[in-house]
């Protein structure tokens, strides 16, 4: 193994948790990757992204990228399916692929021991991708049989019907793992033509974390990822037009629970107000049983097991999102106060105690969810994929904290109204009907 | 995210570990009355999590009265004498950190995860609803609701839940696994403040609990202010678990369910076999290495033959759960390709395992599945939760942590014979319930 130098660009140590620091590795040919070095257990995680995902999928073969995602493991190089799984399993390694709407993410975790041999099998994975005949019909099987799963399950069907309905024939609209008829109509040189295009190094975005040092970070950089071409530019995807705006779709379904899906358009992640809408929904839906939501529909009247929202930052489009599972008789009961509590949240101040313990519950728990290799890989990755800088994380503490009472008010008249929700209900619920 | 997890099997089982290979290294120290503390320390963050466990389940429930202990459970968060109630989990949030509970057939668990520093916040909060639990009828009232509509959510819309209750039911002729640790709707409805209190205090002292904590910290640390929190509370009578035992099973069970909910037909086998309390010897150890050498990924035998060679299935699933009080349970389940009836895939099955029974298993199988298993505690290491966890379901289910610190080495001790013999005893038709899923208009067989 040759060393690099210099491999290490830069440290930031991270004031929130005690003596961690995150260094900024680079490879002698120009892969960046961002690093959070700890030797206290022998094992190795690396998340990273390509910037390009399910949205790339042609028309009609909805369930490309995700279909690649599960191909990934079944063969690469001079290794059948056979082999490369066998390989996986022996050195007990963890190698996990997945299509999101605008990444295609992927992670590997291994002991420190087999690392050598287990990045080898990464490498070859991303590099020379087999998609051989054999699997490509068993994995089609597979995905035709969970597409089937799903088919019936109120859950996936609220949103299926939710995301077609808002978004129409744009590909946010679109499911993620495609449809029965799609999936038979991808053939293998789909596959290689999306691998071909996107695994690409302009786009890739790498976090590590665990027992492996800079230098050999930066060695190991070039092996895995040093083969792949520049690869091409993710879409752009135009500005999508909002659908169905203040309208109720109900799926009839002889289920004893109705599920509800609803959410109208809220604010991307670059927007200067994000912070703020991040707080507001934090006390309206966002906080568990901190949540306003929670404590009407749950606490204080017992209609729903779990109610949430949650913010959706597309790249084209922010959404604010929520549901809830309510008996059939209950579901308007349940509706009339999330838009009731969604009025309350645009109109009224909150008070200073919410405000104060909403900050202090995203700041609190953020550390805390770096409890292991595997999470803090994950977490260097998304801060990379929401281009928020490697300072980012010192500064997340002191961007909450200033955000005033006003600045929250001002960003909940904005970012809610329920007049707009579409709502979505999948099952039998008493006195709802769909719009005309 | 939801809080009040409900287990119904536990996995974690198949990846307890050791000591001796420095695993965890749990220390360990009893107080005077009789409660458990175990501390595992992990200085990579300064968080800790705060576990207490209570050595008793759904099937410690009074007959009639299934649910209540996951009822317990979600009041336990409904006030105490003081704190008001729903304030548990948001004071735990506004010190920035995360709480949750759940509720198993043997143990129910309370836990939070928050900075170091909050750590004698959140254990005098817990130390003081294990005697002060206060309950007002309305909330009660409230909260059965929502346990109802968390019975809707996860078994009454869901078929394949459904089934699983039923082929529960055909597995435990007597012993009281056989109810959904949820409980069944129609006892749930009749569940009153009453019936949890009494369940309360009889179940809920100190000598049934464990504290577990891991994290940024020592037992040295921890002794003081256990001491000072659970320490006063007074030991209680000593608590017998008796359960109803199971009759000789003599005859084979199965169970089907025909949906127009289901799409996608699947079958599914759980034989009731030994767990680590129950068994001889060390069965245990040697179902955990036949269930990898069965269905433990692409190299295991179903996998080969029933997915890649036969082509007759699309995924097959082996589990076994050693981790309980009573029984353990050996599961199988296969997901058949299009058109493939579940007779089909059922005869292909029983092939494989009457194979294994009859032929025994290679040198090359045992040794792969072994340090396969063992691997597992390597990776358990790098989280703050796993720790705590696992040894929090060993000893509410009569394991020891020694038995947990020589958990590779005995694995690493099972023999060619040992598998072949807890396959012969275990995979038995008499001792199992198979269970079929399909869709309503299709024809099966």
């Amino acid at each position: 193994m040759q060393l690099a130098v210099p491999a290490l660009l830069s440290v930031f140590p991270i004031e929130f948790c005690g003596a961690v620091e995150i260094k900024q590795v680079e490879s002698k040919s120009g892969i960046r990757a961002w690093l959070v070095q700890n030797p206290s257990v022998p094992v190795i995680s690396m998340s990273f992204a390509f910037r390009s995902g399910a949205v790339s999928d042609p028309t009609g073969k909805e369930g490309r990228a995700q279909f690649v995602a599960s191909m990934l493991d079944e063969g690469a190089g001079d290794l059948n399916s056979e082999a490369f799984l066998g390989k996986i399993e022996d050195l007990s390694v963890r190698l996990r692929f997945r299509a999101n709407l605008e990444t295609f993410s992927g992670s590997i975790q291994t002991l420190k021991r087999n690392r050598a041999e287990a990045f080898k099998l990464l490498a070859l994975a991303l590099n020379k991708p087999r998609f051989d005949k054999d699997p490509f019909l068993r994995i089609r099987a597979q995905l035709s049989a969970s597409l089937r799963l799903a088919q019936e399950d109120p859950d996936r069907i609220a949103s299926r019907v939710w995301y077609r309905s808002v978004f129409g024939n744009h590909p946010y609209g679109r499911p993620i793992g495609g449809t029965l008829a799609s999936i038979s109509n991808i053939k293998r040189e789909d596959l290689f033509s999306f691998s071909n295009s996107f695994f690409g190094r302009k786009n890739l975005l790498i976090g590590v974390a665990g027992d492996i040092d800079p230098d050999e970070l930066s060695v190991r950089l070039d092996e895995i990822f040093g083969g792949l071409p520049q690869g091409s530019d993710p879409e752009i995807l135009t500005e999508p037009e909002i659908q169905m705006e203040g309208k109720t779709i109900v799926v009839e379904k002889s289920l004893p629970q109705s599920v509800v899906l609803f959410g109208h358009r809220g604010l991307k992640r670059t927007d200067p107000e994000w912070y703020a809408a991040y707080i507001v929904n934090r006390i309206l839906g966002g906080g568990g049983f901190s949540s306003r939501l929670m404590e009407e529909v749950r606490e204080k009247r017992g209609l729903a097991y779990g109610i949430y929202s949650w913010l959706n930052p597309l790249e084209s489009v922010g959404l604010i999102m929520g549901s809830v599972a309510t008996s059939n008789s209950r579901v308007k009961d349940s509706l009339d106060i999330i838009r009731e509590e969604w009025r309350k949240m645009s109109e009224l101040a909150i008070s200073d105690k919410e405000l104060q313990e909403a900050k202090n519950y995203i700041n609190g728990s953020f550390p805390l969810r770096l409890d292991s290799s595997r999470s803090i890989a994950q977490m260097l990755l998304a801060v990379q994929v929401n281009r928020l800088g490697i300072k980012y994380l010192n500064r997340r503490a002191y961007i909450i904290n200033s955000v005033t009472k006003d600045q929250v008010k001002k960003a909940a008249k904005r970012l809610l109204d329920p007049g707009l929700f579409t709502v979505v209900v999948v099952g039998k619920p008493a006195g709802i009907s769909s719009s005309q | 995210m939801i809080r009040f997890l409900l287990l119904a099997l536990s996995l974690m089982a198949l990846f307890s570990f050791s000591g001796k290979t420095a695993v965890f290294n749990p220390e360990t120290h009893t107080l005077s009355n009789g409660m458990q503390v175990v501390v595992v320390t992990n200085r990579s963050a300064p968080a800790v999590v705060h576990m207490v466990w209570y050595k008793v389940g759904a099937a410690d429930e009074p007959r009639g009265q299934s649910g209540i202990a996951h009822f317990l459970e979600h009041l336990m968060f409904k006030g105490t004498k003081y704190t008001p109630p729903g304030e548990f989990s948001k004071i735990v949030s506004r010190n920035g950190g995360t709480d949750n509970a759940f509720t198993s057939q043997d143990f129910t668990a309370y836990y939070q995860k928050v900075a170091r520093s909050k750590l004698e916040l959140v254990m005098k909060l817990e130390a003081e609803r294990m005697t002060n639990l206060v309950l007002s009828e309305k909330d009660v009232l409230s909260e059965r609701n929502v346990v109802l509509e968390e019975r809707a959510s996860r078994t009454d819309n869901s078929p394949s839940t459904q089934l699983f209750e039923a082929q529960q039911t055909a597995l435990y002729l007597n012993h009281p696994y056989r109810n959904p640790v949820i409980g069944w709707e129609h006892e749930i409805r009749d569940l009153s403040a009453e019936n949890a209190l009494s369940f309360y205090k009889k179940f809920y002292a100190p000598n049934n609990a464990i504290l577990i904590v891991s994290g940024d910290v020592s037992l040295e640390e921890i002794k003081p202010l256990a001491e000072r929190y659970y320490g006063p509370i007074p030991g209680g009578a000593k608590i017998m678990r008796s359960r109803t035992l199971e009759p000789k099973h003599i005859a084979a069970r199965r169970v089907s369910l025909s949906s127009t909910q289901v799409r996608q037909p699947s079958l599914s086998r759980i034989y009731i076999t030994s767990s680590y309390r129950t068994a001889q010897k060390r069965e245990a150890y040697a179902l955990q290495v036949l269930a990898e050498i069965i269905g433990g990924g692409t190299q295991s035998r179903l996998y080969r033959s029933l997915v890649l060679n036969q082509k007759k299935a699309i995924s097959v699933y082996v589990w076994y759960n050693p981790t309980a009080l009573d029984y353990g349970e050996f599961g199988i389940s296969v997901t058949p390709r299009d058109n493939l009836s579940l007779a089909q895939i059922e005869k292909a099955l029983d092939r494989e395992l009457s194979e294994i029974k009859t032929n025994g298993i290679s040198a090359d199988e045992i040794k792969r599945a072994a340090k396969k298993l063992t691997a597992e505690a390597v990776y358990a290491r790098d989280s703050l939760m796993a720790a705590p966890n696992i040894i929090g379901r060993a000893l509410t289910t009569g394991q020891s942590l020694e038995d947990l610190e020589e958990w590779p080495e005995r694995i690493m001790s099972v023999r060619i014979p040992d598998v072949v013999a807890a396959a012969n005893e275990t995979l038995v038709m008499r001792n199992s319930v198979t269970s079929l899923l399909t869709p309503k208009k299709r024809e099966v067989q």
